[in-house]
């Protein structure tokens, strides 16, 4: 009977893993004619999978967290609410993906299916209420990651980013196995229930620090939280494009997702410990992101360093360790992964007579003059990004910030939005190359019918339109925050 | 006594081999020796009672890394004189690494005998299940207790395998497959051609 109940618990995944056998097997008859197809019916896949997540964070299963597996997975609202954002990220990668594929030579049929296994991984990371589980979700992940970065084979900075991002994550990895294995030593447990009783009981032992230490930092080199940060730049700029993208989205918001599962849940009985080590992973993020950001010429490094930026303000509601900060933590999170959607979409649009991808900034002067729809959208990302008050991104950073003073640390904020100030230097000067320097010229390409309506979609999310959704964004992410703090 | 025997031949093969491994002047007889080795370990185990552990050795060690030795080895073409050659110019810091670990050996074993290091959580260390081989306890708790990471670990296994393929795996134009329908399709009177040639003026083909 309990186990039934746990089988039902992870339909999605389960839905998720026996689609992707049956389309492994499509791919593998197809070939890569069949690519295409199998992308529309990975995309279906993830909507259905969304489909049965979402009654979760609506709350009308109870509201209640089931646990399935011996309690070695929790199905909460709060995975439910990374769930919907990891299946809208890698559902963005399958739609603009084929496009983009074509104009490289042909979409290979396995890359739906890795974009689909890696989604899988994710789900069972933000779902995650063991160590074991944690790590087995984590690298199903990062193996199709790996992969995914480096799907362009015959291309140089693509096969040169799956090698960086594989070497990088495989010693990442090691770091949070061995911080996993120093807190089971020390806990005598793998459960994340377990392990905050164990927490709980006492004060923290110098070996149960060091495993707290290592499993922390593991999970920052995956959310590219600086100190970790080193892959971003190169890996985001050497992927092809669609992957880029999916790496901004989905996976950022799974390691996310699990760092305050593990921080707030399993940890969550010494929050001293880890509180310290997060502010500053958060101002070291929002300083390097910001400071590297402004020398750069290719617009896909410049996202990148944006991203590791953006990963120091999601800490930030992270460390206040509080109900309202992991709210104010997922809204965020929710709209940064819309305006990473947003500007991807762009970038995948800009191209030129040749068909050839456009990453200089500098090739983008004058685009309002020639091409003034892409303009306004990636006007619009840039100055959410930077966080502009009449465009949604000013909403997350307000949030995030509110949640740090009401949890005393003033400090922290005030550097925090010091540092957004020198950020907004490096997004201004994009639009000002876009709306103010000299005709370039270069862009030709148009988008795809889909590419425009996610593109739409996207910016008036970012629009001050975004303002109307601030109460229904708002009640998913306090729900989910909720799950997260009621333990059982 | 036939416990001490059978540790003894086994500690002795296991030892001689690793130093054979690492003195043989052949690369190939090197993984051959380390594969001697490996299996001298899994008899230490299997007299140590973690018969699990033993077969994974073999099977594992043996059976994939081991092979996966020979593979590298055999087919990068590796200047081995070229690696010697670095030999006097690197010797120092191998000596202070051996003298390293062996300082770290003897240390090791001097304080094992003042007792125990208290670390962790002794009392949540599970008993040893009675009545169950360690195979078959371990069995048990995989396909119970941890059956969603076990599954989910096949997962990720498959994607491995999905991702290699898809790295390394390609349509070469210059190799021809072979095609079994068509060669059962095939009838002699397709396959030959009768021509009667003048004189003087050759076949074409």
């Amino acid at each position: 009977m309990d186990f039934i109940h746990s089988l039902a618990a992870v339909s999605a995944e389960e839905l998720i893993s026996s689609a992707g056998l049956v389309l492994l097997l499509v791919a593998a008859w197809g070939g890569d004619k069949a690519g295409r197809g199998i992308a529309i019916a990975a995309f279906a896949v993830l909507v259905g999978a969304a489909a049965i997540a979402l009654p979760t964070l609506l709350g009308s299963v109870g509201g209640s967290a089931s646990l399935a597996f011996e309690g070695h997975v929790r199905l909460d609202a709060f995975a439910a609410f990374a769930k919907l954002l990891i299946y809208l990220g890698a559902g963005v990668a399958l739609i603009v993906a084929p496009a983009f594929f074509e104009r490289e030579g042909g979409l290979r049929a396995e890359f739906p299916l890795l974009v689909l296994l890696a989604a899988l991984g994710m789900g069972i990371m933000v779902s995650a209420n063991n160590l074991l589980t944690l790590y087995i979700g984590l690298e199903l992940n990062s193996l199709a990651s790996y992969v995914l970065a480096a799907i362009l084979r015959s291309n140089g900075r693509s096969a040169e980013a799956g090698l960086k991002y594989f070497v990088l994550g495989s010693l990442a990895s090691g770091i949070l196995l061995y911080g996993i294995s120093l807190t089971y030593g020390f806990t005598g447990t793998t459960s994340f229930d377990g392990i905050r009783a164990a927490f709980g009981a006492g004060p923290l032992s110098v070996g149960a620090t060091f495993g707290l230490v290592f499993v922390l930092s593991g999970l920052a080199f995956k959310i590219s939280a600086a100190p970790f940060h080193m892959w971003t730049p190169d890996v985001y700029e050497g992927a092809p494009t669609p992957v880029t993208a999916f790496f901004a989205t989905a996976p950022k918001a799974a390691a996310l997702a699990l760092l305050m599962r593990v921080s707030l849940g399993a940890f969550g009985a010494q929050p001293g410990a880890w509180q310290q080590i997060v502010i500053f992973a958060s101002l070291l993020s929002i300083v390097i992101g910001a400071l590297g950001a402004i020398g750069q010429d290719n617009i896909k490094r410049l996202l990148a360093y944006s991203s590791i930026n953006n990963v120091g303000f999601m800490l930030i509601g992270l460390a206040a360790g509080t109900q309202a900060g992991a709210s104010a933590t997922l809204v965020y999170l929710a709209i940064y992964v819309v305006t990473s959607v947003a500007a991807f979409v762009v970038v995948l649009a800009l191209r030129d007579a040749q068909g050839k991808a456009i990453e200089s900034i500098a090739d983008l002067g004058g685009l309002s003059r020639t091409h003034p729809g892409l303009a306004a959208a990636l006007a619009v990302v840039m100055f959410s990004l930077a966080g502009v008050p009449p465009l949604f991104g000013f909403w997350g950073k307000f949030l995030v910030f509110q949640a740090a003073v009401q949890a005393h640390l003033v400090v922290l904020a005030a550097l925090g939005i010091a540092a957004s100030v020198i950020g907004a230097f490096y997004y201004l000067k994009v639009v000002k190359v876009l709306y103010f320097d000299d005709v370039v010229d270069k862009v030709r390409g148009g988008s795809e019918f889909a590419n425009l309506v996610l593109l739409t979609a996207s910016t008036l999310f970012l629009s001050p339109l975004g303002y109307l959704l601030t109460r229904w964004l708002g009640g998913l992410a306090g729900n989910a925050a909720a799950a997260l703090f009621r333990l059982s | 006594m036939i416990q001490a025997i059978a540790f003894y031949l086994f500690a002795t093969m296991m030892i001689t081999s690793g130093a054979v491994t690492i003195l043989a002047r052949n690369p190939v007889h090197s993984v051959l020796w380390l594969i001697l080795a490996f299996f001298n370990a899994a008899g230490l185990m299997v007299l140590a009672g973690a018969e699990f552990i033993a077969m994974l050795l073999i099977i594992v060690y043996v059976g994939a890394v081991a092979v996966l030795f020979l593979f590298v080895v055999m087919m990068l073409n590796i200047d081995f004189a070229e690696m010697r050659a670095g030999f006097i110019r690197n010797a120092p810091l191998g000596v202070v690494l051996g003298v390293v670990l062996f300082v770290e050996l003897f240390v090791g074993i001097l304080v094992r005998s003042a007792g125990d290091l208290a670390i962790g959580n002794a009392a949540s260390v599970s008993a040893v299940p009675a009545g169950l081989s360690n195979t078959a306890a371990i069995g048990a708790l995989l396909y119970t207790h941890y059956l969603f990471e076990f599954e989910a670990a096949g997962m990720i296994l498959l994607v491995a395998m999905i991702g290699a393929i898809v790295l390394t795996h390609r349509q070469r134009s210059d190799v021809r497959g072979q095609n079994v329908s068509k060669q059962v399709a095939r009838r002699p009177e397709e396959a030959t051609i009768n021509v009667k040639p003048e004189i003087g003026k050759g076949v074409s083909l």
